[in-house]
């Protein structure tokens, strides 16, 4: 029980990255059209994170997974009933709104506070994970926010890989420009992670796990408490899609050395 | 009236600004140019006078947050001492570069100053006013924002904007005072992909990336990890290009499956992946799919070689795709490359 750890993953859903997008702008500001039908699933990142999670608590007699998510109910229901059979944790879910428009600030308060309630979580045990960014903002400053409220001055962000020492403290690996990890020990939570894609494979479902996480998750939907996002001053002068469409030629009967012959000349073209 | 801070820190060799960091300068120059506001850089150095004397010219008022702590990023310290220059200058807007060592502390610093941040800007403008622009939704969607409340945070993207290069000169700094909390956490340095192969070059013009195809079946029947993996070291060798991959490759890994030993996720360019800058982009055994095309976005010119005639390049998202063997084609690229470089 040396290393037993209390982990709070935060973790948002954002639709299907094969869906396609299309910004509208209504009375609350932006959004996406039919955002409330789109597939949605966990964000990838921060998925990342709940299986590093899920990893070290296996190794780690003692230890707690707590998956903090916010969004629209009835979404989460639906991400849920996927993500339940990867790994076993206990859902903080928050009703409140879906996308990447809202404030980062507002976010971070509301899951700070929703963090600092969870019972029976010990702060000196807690290592606050989620993912470096999300997929719908993108931002990566969340968890930051979030670990500053809870008064964490340990924080690292792009880590793909944690190893855990029998005294309590960890080796943590970042990602720094250039392809490179940097390496930092820090002497034990309490610590932010915020997660790069880690070094795990995404587990394969299991439906004992999910039926396990089943049982609190519907019960913990139910008592969701709903959240409202300030804007604190954000207004958007426009939102659109990009000009992204190209004039593409696709060459058939080229030989390999004619197609050899004019990448060579392109790549030297400046 | 607003006031203008650029927030700039050191490279590895401890004395000189990031690139980044002086792109961050000229971009608050022409800020403060255009608002008609003051000017102030701060630098984080465990010794900032070589890095001072760099933007000497640059007008502004020089900050530095100095001492042996600060040599190394880390989340205590840099964000106490971002948070003293910020103090220091009363700044309304922050600019910083948005790298590895700043938007680990950003967000941070601007909570701690009641302020807010916004991320991965790519543009300002505006007339009186500051508009950012940045992305959404992994570069698929584009907004123009503006905040009423100050300060506001801004991180640039790289390569944004052209790097500061004024003329070197003696530089009055003044020193800010930094009181350090407990630290717990130690940096021992750097480590780099065990195969010992770079790989990633942010400064090349062009990315190659591999896909899923490379270690597929392929004609005979088999899979040629070992020759494709030669192919594509041997192109990076002969063009000097950064390499990226697609996640279905690097996941392989992960998966016990036959594999090409020189990747990571660090490679890993789209949906979950890194959205480099090159001025050209080269795509091989790669569907070309959404969520690993807005990994390339800021790709400028984008070829692929695919067996697939309907392939996601074909449809808009590549300038020429050549419907061929990429083992073949990258075959006789490589000895063309290198016949020209002996």
């Amino acid at each position: 029980m040396a290393n037993a750890m209390h982990i709070v993953v935060c973790a948002g859903i954002v639709p299907d990255p094969l869906q396609t997008l299309e910004p509208v702008t209504g009375p609350a500001g932006p959004g996406l059209k039919n955002e409330m039908v789109l597939p949605a699933v966990l964000d990838p990142w921060a998925a990342s994170a709940l299986y590093e999670a899920a990893n070290l608590t296996a190794k780690n007699p003692g230890s707690k997974v707590w998956l903090v998510s916010l969004g629209p109910k009835a979404k989460l229901q639906q991400v849920m009933m996927t993500v339940a059979q990867k790994a076993g944790f206990e859902l903080v879910p928050i009703d409140g709104p879906i996308g990447g428009f809202p404030d980062a600030h507002s976010t971070a308060a509301v899951l700070a506070d929703t963090i600092a309630a969870i019972p029976g979580l010990d702060r000196a045990k807690l290592l606050l994970f989620g993912g470096w960014e999300s997929a719908t903002r993108g931002a990566g400053v969340t968890l930051q926010l979030v670990g500053e409220r809870l008064g964490i001055a340990d924080q690292f962000q792009g880590v793909d890989e944690i190893g855990l020492r029998d005294d309590g403290s960890f080796e943590v690996l970042e990602r720094v420009e250039g392809g490179k990890h940097q390496v930092s020990v820090c002497s034990g939570p309490p610590a932010v992670l915020g997660w790069a894609t880690g070094n795990l494979a995404e587990p394969r479902n299991n439906p004992q796990i999910g039926m396990a996480n089943m049982r609190t998750i519907l019960p913990a939907l139910q008592r969701a408490k709903p959240a409202t996002l300030a804007a604190n001053g954000l207004r958007y002068v426009s939102v659109s899609l990009p000009k992204q469409q190209r004039i593409t030629r696709v060459e058939k009967n080229m030989t390999p050395d004619q197609i050899a012959a004019e990448l060579v000349e392109w790549i030297g073209a400046e | 009236m607003e006031s203008v801070l650029v927030l700039t820190h050191v490279d590895e060799s401890g004395s000189a600004l990031t690139r980044a960091s002086l792109e961050a300068v000229t971009a608050g120059k022409e800020l403060a140019a255009r608002l008609s506001a003051p000017l102030t850089i701060g630098i984080v150095a465990a010794d900032a006078t070589v890095a001072a004397s760099s933007v000497a010219s640059a007008g502004a008022r020089l900050l530095a947050a100095s001492g042996e702590a600060f040599a190394q990023p880390r989340y205590a310290t840099d964000a106490t001492a971002c948070e003293a220059l910020c103090r220091a200058a009363q700044a309304t807007v922050v600019l910083a570069p948005g790298s590895s060592r700043f938007t680990r502390v950003a967000a941070g610093v601007a909570h701690r100053l009641g302020g807010f941040i916004d991320t991965h800007i790519t543009a300002l403008g505006g007339v009186d006013t500051v508009e950012a622009s940045r992305w959404f939704y992994r570069q698929r969607v584009e907004a123009v924002l503006i905040r009423d409340v100050r300060p506001w945070f801004l991180l640039l993207d790289a390569g944004t904007h052209a790097a500061f290069a004024g003329e070197a000169g003696s530089a009055q700094v003044e020193e800010i005072a930094v009181e350090l909390p407990q630290l717990r956490t130690t940096v021992s340095g750097f480590r780099a992909p065990s195969q010992g192969t770079q790989t990633i070059r942010p400064d090349a013009r062009l990315l190659f990336v591999a896909g899923a195809g490379w270690t597929k079946k392929q004609p005979d029947g088999q899979t040629h990890a070992a020759e494709a993996g030669e192919l594509i070291l041997g192109f990076l060798r002969a063009s000097g290009a950064s390499l990226g991959s697609s996640k279905s490759l690097v996941d392989q890994g992960g998966e016990g499956n036959s594999v090409l030993p020189f990747l990571t996720h660090l490679n890993q360019i789209g949906q979950t992946g890194a959205t480099p800058r090159h001025a050209k982009g080269l795509a091989t055994c790669c569907h070309g799919e959404e969520p690993h095309v807005v990994g390339w976005r800021f790709i400028a010119e984008r070829r692929a070689v695919s067996l697939d005639p309907n392939c996601g390049w074909s449809r808009g998202k590549a300038d020429v795709v050549y419907v061929a063997d990429a083992f073949q084609v990258m075959a006789r690229v490589n000895a063309l490359l290198t016949a020209r470089l002996t």
